[in-house]
C-alpha cells in the first residue's frame, strides 16, 4: 500500500513520517487518548460480535481494523460539528458520546434508531446505501443559511461510493458550497465486491472532477486521519466548500456476521493488513517514543473489559418492546390507521393498553 | 369575506408566498422553480421577491431534491420540494419510502419531516411520455406518509398552506389539467380541514367519489345524469391517505351504489381501497358492489388517444348504469 500520494504521519511499524502538507499536532496526552479511544471501540465491537454468536444480537457489523479512520475523524470534529454515518460508524458513535448500549438497539433489534440524534449530533445509522450523503449535504445548506460556523461530515463506503445518492452529493456539494466532508472508509471490500472492480480511479480523484479537492489519506494512521480531517472540517466552517477524504484501510473482519469473508479473499491478504494494524502501530509508538509503561497499556485493557462487560450486562437487559409502541410516532399528528392499530391490538391483549 | 377569483396555478402560487410569508423557514426547491419559475409557472416571480437562499434552483436530481431537504428538515427547515413531474418522482423514490416516510419513527419522534413534495400528476395535457401519471397509490401506500389531492383553487390556495404547516410529510398531488381553470378563492377562511373529504354535490342514487382532476369530470356526468332521472352524490376525497371514510359511508347509507374514479390504472390502487374499505364498512347499505372507473393496465399511453384512456364523463355514467342496474 505504499503509495505516494497517501498522506501518512505514522508507518505501520510506529515511526513517525515527514510529510509536505501535515504535521501531528497532538500533544503525547492526546495521542494517548486516541489509543484508548481505539482500544476500547475493539473490545466493545468483539463483545458485540460474541453476544451476536451467543444469540444475543440479531446482527453485529464488525469495526475492526478501521479504528484510526473513525477515532481520527470522530476527535477531529468540533461539539457543534453534525454527523451523518451509516451502519459501521461506532467508533465515530463513541466519539460523539453515543453510550455503547445505545448503538446495539438496532443490533438487538429492539429500536430502528437507538439515540436521540440531536443530542449527541450525530444521526442515526442509515442502511440503504448512501442516503445519508444526501442529508449531510442538505444539513450543510442549512449551515450555511443560518451563518453558523459548523461543519458536517457523513461517512460511507467503498461500495456506497458507487451509488448514484453519493455522486448527487458531490454535485450538490459543488454547486453550492457547502460545509460538508465526505468521509469515504475505503476498506477494499463492499461484502465480496472488491473496491478495484467499483472505482477504475483511486476513489479521492473523484472529487476532482466534481470540483472540490479529494485526499488519500492512511486511514490505519490516527495521527493522519486526525490531521486531515482537522483541516477539511475548518475548510469547511469558514467556507472553504466540501472536501472527499478516502481513509484507506481495511475490513479486518466480516462484513457482518451474517457474512463469511473466507468465500472471496485470500487469507494472505488479510495477513498483509495485519501488519498495517492502527492500534497496534500507535502502541508502539508510545512504547518508543513516549516511553508509555506496559501497566498502563494493562490498564486501558481493564478499562475496556470493564466497559465490555457493563456493555454485556446492559444488552441483555434489553428486553422485548411491548409491541403496542411500534405505533408511537409513525406519524406527528393523529392518523385514522395508527388509532386502529393500536385499538385493536389492545383488544388482541397483545399489550397490556399502558402508553 | 375577501374572495377573488383565480386559476388553481395561481392559488397555488399565492399559497406559497402566504406560507413563505409566515415563516421564514419555509423554502422551496425544484428544477427551474426559480428565474423560470417552473415549467408551469407554479413559483413565478417567488425567488424575485424571497431570493435565491429560499427559493432555490436545483440541480437536475430528484433524489438529491428529496435527499437534501430531509437534511433541511434534521436542520429545522421546510422545504416544498416540487417535482417537475409525476414521471419524475421515481429517482427520488428510494428517499421517500426509506428516508422521509421513516425517519420520524426511527429518531422516535426527535426529527419533524415537516416537508411537502409537489407532485403535478395526472394527465389530460397532451405531453409525451412519463407526463401524464398517476403514482399516488405508491405513496398511499407507504406508512409515514400522507397524500392529499386538491380539485380547486380554493382548496389549492388553503391546502398547500396546510401541508406546509403540517408535521408529517406530504405528498401534494397537483391536477395538471386543471391548473389553468380558474374559480374563487377565499383568502380569509380556510374551508376544509387538510384531511377532510367533502360533498361536492349532493345526491341520492349514486355516490360517485374521486379526486384530483377527475372531480370536474364526475361532476360533468352528475349533471348529465341528473337530466336522465339519476341523483349522484359527488365526493372528493381530497385526502388520499388517510382517507376520510366519514363522508363516504354516511352517502353510500343514503344511496347504496358506489363509484369510484380515477385516472390510474385499477390493480392495488387508491380506489381499490376506496371500495374494500367502504364494502366493509357499510356491507349492509350497499344494494351493488362498487365498481371503478380508472385508467387502463397499460403504460399509459401516446396523449393523442389519452382520452380514451382516462375516465370519461361516458365511462363514468356507463358505471352508475351498471351499479343502478346490479339489483333488478
Amino acid at each position: 500500500m505504499i503509495d505516494e500520494e497517501l498522506v501518512q504521519l505514522l508507518s505501520p511499524e510506529g515511526e513517525r513520517v515527514s510529510h509536505p502538507q501535515y504535521q501531528s499536532s497532538l500533544s503525547d496526552e492526546e495521542i494517548f487518548g486516541l489509543y484508548r479511544d481505539m482500544v476500547i471501540v475493539r473490545r466493545l465491537c468483539n463483545e458485540s460480535t460474541s453476544l451476536q454468536r451467543q444469540g444475543q444480537l440479531a446482527l453485529w457489523a464488525p469495526v475492526q481494523g478501521q479504528e484510526a479512520a473513525q477515532i481520527g475523524a470522530g476527535r477531529a470534529l468540533a461539539p457543534m460539528d453534525f454527523t451523518f454515518p451509516s451502519y459501521r460508524e461506532h467508533g465515530v458513535a463513541w466519539c460523539r458520546g453515543v453510550p455503547p448500549e445505545d448503538m446495539l438497539r438496532v443490533f438487538r433489534a429492539v429500536s430502528n434508531g437507538g439515540w436521540d440524534p440531536q443530542r449527541y449530533r450525530h444521526a442515526l445509522p442509515t442502511i440503504v446505501l448512501g442516503n445519508q450523503a444526501l442529508h449531510a449535504v442538505g444539513y450543510a445548506m442549512g449551515v450555511q443559511r443560518d451563518g453558523a460556523e459548523e461543519a458536517v461530515m457523513t461517512f460511507f463506503g467503498d461500495g456506497a461510493s458507487s451509488q448514484g445518492d453519493v455522486l448527487e452529493s458531490f454535485v450538490w456539494a459543488a454547486s453550492f458550497n457547502a460545509p460538508v466532508v465526505f468521509f469515504c472508509q475505503n476498506n477494499q471490500w463492499g461484502i465480496s465486491t472488491p473496491s478495484t472492480l467499483q472505482s477504475r480511479v483511486p476513489l479521492y480523484r473523484r472529487a476532482q472532477g466534481f470540483g472540490f479537492p479529494g485526499i488519500r489519506v492512511d486511514g490505519n494512521d490516527v495521527l493522519a486521519v486526525y490531521e486531515v480531517t482537522k483541516r477539511a472540517l475548518e475548510n469547511a466552517r469558514v467556507g472553504g466548500g466540501p472536501t472527499l477524504i478516502e481513509a484507506f484501510t481495511y475490513r479486518m473482519g466480516a462484513h457482518t456476521t451474517s457474512d463469511d469473508p473466507t468465500r472471496y479473499r485470500v487469507d494472505a491478504e488479510v495477513e498483509v493488513w495485519k501488519h498495517r494494524d492502527p492500534v497496534e502501530r500507535v502502541k508502539a509508538l508510545l512504547v518508543r517514543g513516549h516511553n508509555v509503561k506496559s501497566a498502563v497499556f494493562g490498564q486501558v485493557a481493564a478499562e475496556a473489559d470493564a466497559m465490555a462487560l457493563k456493555l454485556r450486562d446492559d444488552v441483555l437487559a434489553m428486553g422485548r418492546p411491548d409491541p403496542i409502541t411500534m405505533f408511537d410516532n409513525a406519524y406527528a399528528d393523529a392518523h385514522p390507521l395508527i388509532e386502529e392499530g393500536r385499538r385493536e391490538m389492545i383488544e388482541l391483549g397483545i399489550s397490556g393498553g399502558a402508553r | 369575506m375577501a374572495t377573488t377569483t383565480m386559476t388553481m396555478a395561481k392559488a397555488l402560487n399565492e399559497g406559497l408566498r402566504r406560507a413563505m410569508e409566515k415563516d421564514k423557514k419555509v423554502l422551496l426547491m425544484g428544477e427551474d422553480i426559480g428565474k423560470l419559475g417552473g415549467v408551469f409557472r407554479i413559483t413565478d416571480g417567488l425567488q424575485k421577491d424571497f431570493g435565491e437562499d429560499r427559493v432555490i434552483d436545483a440541480p437536475l436530481a430528484e433524489s438529491a431534491i428529496v435527499g437534501t431537504a430531509v437534511g433541511l428538515a434534521i436542520r429545522g427547515y421546510r422545504t416544498v420540494c416540487e417535482i417537475q413531474f409525476d414521471g419524475f418522482v421515481y429517482p427520488a423514490f428510494d428517499q421517500i419510502v426509506s428516508q422521509v416516510a421513516k425517519l420520524r419513527k426511527r429518531s422516535e419522534g426527535v426529527y419533524t419531516l415537516g416537508l411537502v413534495i409537489r407532485l403535478p400528476f395526472q394527465g389530460g395535457i397532451g405531453a409525451i411520455e412519463h407526463h401524464s401519471e398517476s403514482p399516488e397509490a405508491y405513496f398511499a401506500h407507504t406508512a409515514g406518509l400522507r397524500v392529499v389531492s386538491c380539485s380547486t383553487p380554493n382548496d389549492a390556495y388553503w391546502m398547500i398552506q396546510q401541508s406546509v404547516e403540517h408535521d408529517d410529510p406530504i405528498i401534494f398531488c397537483e391536477p395538471k389539467s386543471r391548473y389553468w381553470e380558474k374559480g374563487e378563492v377565499d383568502l380569509d377562511n380556510a374551508p376544509h380541514g387538510l384531511f377532510d373529504a367533502v360533498v361536492r354535490r349532493e345526491g341520492n342514487d349514486v355516490t360517485a367519489i374521486g379526486y384530483g382532476s377527475s372531480v370536474k369530470t364526475i361532476l360533468r356526468a352528475a349533471a348529465t345524469a341528473a337530466t336522465e332521472g339519476v341523483s349522484m352524490e359527488v365526493i372528493d376525497a381530497r385526502s388520499i391517505a388517510p382517507l376520510d371514510f366519514a363522508p363516504m359511508i354516511k352517502s353510500l347509507e343514503k344511496t347504496g351504489h358506489l363509484v369510484v374514479v380515477q385516472e390510474a390504472p385499477r390493480t392495488a390502487s387508491v380506489g381499490s381501497e376506496i371500495v374494500a374499505e367502504l364494502t366493509e364498512r357499510c356491507f349492509y347499505s350497499l344494494r351493488a358492489p362498487g365498481i371503478r372507473v380508472s385508467g387502463y393496465h397499460v403504460p399509459y399511453p401516446p396523449s393523442r388517444i389519452e382520452d380514451d384512456y382516462r375516465p370519461s364523463v361516458d365511462r363514468i355514467l356507463d358505471a352508475v348504469d351498471r351499479v343502478m342496474g346490479f339489483e333488478s
